[in-house]
């Protein structure tokens, strides 16, 4: 199994989440992460979802996607092309004693420090899955209270944008 | 109704003046709270029928029946809640088996939407995965275009069935009627011409090949592909085999034709798809039904794949040429293509395909065995329906036994004339059906033929036929059982038949409950009787007729390969396999 990024450009009509969620769930698929925001197109949504799948069934969601008549466009976005954040909120157990050693894997990740009490710290990360998996096993020894994290969005590098006509989408046709 | 100075209408009368606009004929339904606005102008609509069904499961069905049958949209219409959620089963159906539908709902005011209203249920969110689309109206101005989006949703591309559903208070207010002159869908754009490269190299394949077959699925049928693959098959000689939803298709006494492949299809049809080095495949998609174990299903055989639906292309089985289009503009330029190859003098050569299949079709012909107690055949009583009524009749049929008899043993000649529930497998379909067939073609004889327990499920429209003038004839095949799971137990459960037995030869008495809906009840119990019975059937038009043939629970379906099981080991009998190889 690998994971896959795909955006997937939406009309922003009502029930078109559910639409797209429930697809995934039917085929059997478990999505990772899923983000939803406008766009610089009106009445366009964009979703940024992350699946764990073989390609082949991959191709098979893709199509089913398709399908769907409210979804405009799917690219998939591998890692080494493109831009991949999420943003994660993380409040540490802490003490006098160990907040300096904390605050030091904050700086090493580049990471902030968003709220401070006694006896926690809630730490602000955002990079792409490996930094925030790396981060949190850092954090671990510390003790973690609570963890919430947003959906992988993802865009392209170079020049071009997914809603230009030159990018390819993937599987409109067989 | 002039463009430029536009109407106020109500919703409702809007809903009606769209069905209008979308040439609509004839709407199945049952009116209720939600959708009781609705009505009221439908009682004046000139244009627009409405025969108002015993139950929403049938008036759907209906309107697949009556899709299917003339290749137009068919509609039906319910209220809000149950009357909504009976219509989940044709909707599936119509899915499945890509059957252009258009379901009308009406649901609670939208300000009740959400609190768990009287006769409330989110159809639009129990649909979704049933329909290639639906839509949820709340605004008055919106119905015309949900409309039109609708019909051309349903019929276009891969036909499906879509669901408006739209709440009471949009049918009460009131806006200007405009029927928009453009559908604006920027995400839907099906593919229907193919790629010119791919059907070149689908004319190589076919030329090069040495055993290749037409595998042939309802799609040829709802695309009306059926004079360009006659043909095709003429004009190359290549073999045909027709699925359970392409029974039509093809004429079944041509000489290219192998019948059926699938669960009890042909043997040659199974074994030419099993051996073949090529599968032509058009509008068919791999069924469960038809390739058996799919890992070992025609092994041999490289794929062209031809479907309107990319996701249908290597789903199950990965195609060597993938063809998104429309299958009868693929095959219009397939036919061009090969005409230009014969022309220069190249033929395919299927010559030895041709002796080891003419074998095989000789040697295991379908047939049956008649009961040694003089009781009725099933089959054969299907076998002199089909002889009988002959091929420009319109058979449907509900699930089982009855359906296989019917798909294998009556010979169809036209596209259109077997209508099934095929990969939904939906018992009760058979009457429904037969009754929106007959309503879109009234001219035509159309057959319901159906087993006891299927015809339980939905016998209750025989007073919508009695009372609106639509004299189907029923064909029910009574084993008193339910034949096929009762076939399943004979096989795999040791001959235990737990909850098979229906008793059908004591309740209900099937003359009485005909002759209590206004039709004619005729009963059959011997061979000598079967052709006058259906004789007389036949002659009877001024109501519907409902034959009670009363066979033999024993008879099974075969030639059967078990389910989870390869097309190789096929039985013709029970332990009776066939021998491929030619001992010649």
């Amino acid at each position: 199994m690998s994971r896959h990024t795909l955006s997937v450009l939406v009309e922003d009509k009502p029930g078109v989440l559910a639409r797209v969620a429930s697809l995934f769930s039917r085929r059997g698929f478990n999505i990772e992460s899923l983000a939803v925001g406008p766009t610089e197109i009106p009445d366009v949504s964009r979703m940024t979802i992350v699946v764990s799948v073989e390609s082949l069934p991959l191709e098979q969601v893709t199509k089913q996607l398709n399908k769907l008549i409210n979804v405009l466009k799917i690219v998939e976005l591998d890692e080494d092309s493109s831009v991949q954040r999420q943003i994660l909120l993380v409040k540490v157990k802490t003490d006098l004693e160990a907040r300096s050693q904390i605050l030091e894997v904050v700086q090493l990740f580049r990471a902030k420090v968003v709220d401070v009490a006694l006896d926690a710290v809630t730490i602000e990360a955002t990079g792409n899955h490996d930094k925030l998996t790396a981060l949190l096993r850092l954090l671990e020894p510390f003790g973690i209270k609570e963890i919430v994290q947003s959906g992988m969005v993802a865009v392209s590098r170079g020049g071009r944008s997914i809603t230009d006509r030159s990018v390819r989408p993937v599987d409109r046709s067989a | 109704m002039s463009e430029t100075t536009p109407e106020q209408l109500t919703g409702a009368q809007s809903l009606i003046r769209a069905l209008e606009y979308a040439d609509v004929d004839v709407v199945f339904g049952i009116p209720g709270g939600a959708i009781l606005p609705a009505y009221d102008p439908l009682m004046d609509s000139t244009k627009v029928r409405h025969i108002l069904v015993r139950h929403e499961q049938a008036g759907g069905h209906a309107a697949e029946g009556y899709a299917a049958a003339t290749g137009r949209v068919g509609v039906c219409m319910a209220t809000s809640g149950p009357g909504a959620t009976n219509l989940v089963t044709p909707i599936a159906d119509a899915h499945m088996d890509s059957v252009p539908l258009v379901a009308i709902t009406g649901q609670v005011p939208s300000s009740a939407i959400g609190t768990d209203a009287f006769q409330e249920a989110d159809i639009r969110g129990i649909t979704m995965p049933i329909t290639k689309h639906n839509f949820l109206v709340t605004d008055p101005a919106e119905i015309p275009r949900a409309i039109k989006e609708a019909f051309h949703l349903a019929s276009t591309g891969r036909p499906g069935p879509v669901l408006v559903d739209i709440s009471k208070d949009a049918l009460q207010a009131t806006s200007a009627f405009h029927w928009p002159d453009r559908i604006d869908l920027p995400g839907y754009h099906p593919v229907t011409r193919p790629h010119s490269k791919q059907v070149r190299e689908a004319a190589r394949l076919i030329l090069e090949s040495r055993r290749p077959v037409f595998y042939v699925g309802g799609g040829v049928i709802r695309a009306n592909a059926s004079p360009q693959l006659f043909r095709l098959a003429e004009m190359t000689g290549i073999p045909v085999v027709t699925t359970l939803m392409a029974r039509g298709a093809f004429p079944d006494d041509h000489p290219l034709h192998l019948g059926m492949p699938g669960m009890h299809g042909t043997v040659s049809a199974v074994g030419g798809l099993q051996k073949s080095d090529l599968l032509i495949t058009l509008g068919a998609r791999f069924d469960d039904r038809v390739t058996g174990k799919l890992s070992s299903f025609a092994p041999d055989a490289s794929i062209i794949h031809v479907d309107i639906d990319p996701a249908e292309i290597s789903k199950n089985r990965v195609a060597d040429v993938p063809i998104v289009g429309d299958v009868g503009e693929f095959m219009t330029e397939l036919i061009s293509v090969i005409a230009e190859d014969q022309a220069a003098g190249r033929f395919g050569d299927y010559e030895a395909w041709w002796a080891t299949l003419s074998h095989w079709l000789e040697t295991y012909p379908l047939g049956f065995d008649l009961p040694d107690d003089g009781s009725l055949s099933p089959q054969y009583v299907i076998q002199r329906l089909g002889q009988i009524s002959g091929p420009e009749s319109v058979y449907t049929a509900g699930v089982g036994q009855h359906q296989m008899w019917a798909a294998q043993f009556i010979r169809y000649a036209h596209p259109r004339t077997w209508l099934n529930s095929g990969g939904l497998g939906t018992m009760g379909y058979a009457v429904p059906a037969a009754m929106g067939a007959k309503v879109g073609l009234p001219d035509t004889t159309v057959w319901a033929v159906d087993g006891d327990g299927c015809f339980q499920m939905t016998n209750q429209e025989l007073a919508t036929c009695s009372i609106n003038d639509i004299p189907i004839k029923v064909a029910l095949i009574n084993n008193s059982s339910l034949g096929m799971v009762r076939q399943w137990q004979t096989l795999f459960y040791n001959e235990r038949y737990s909850q098979t037995d229906l008793h059908s030869h004591r309740f209900p008495d099937f003359v009485k409950l005909a002759e209590a809906y206004g039709c004619h009840g005729l009963q059959c119990d011997s061979p000598e009787q079967v052709d006058v019975t259906i004789e007389k059937a036949l002659s009877l038009n001024d109501a519907p007729v409902v034959i009670d043939f009363v066979v033999h629970k024993d008879a099974m379906v075969w030639p059967m390969v078990a389910a989870g099981t390869s097309n190789d080991d096929i039985m013709v009998a029970r332990e009776m396999a066939p021998s491929w190889d030619r001992e010649d």
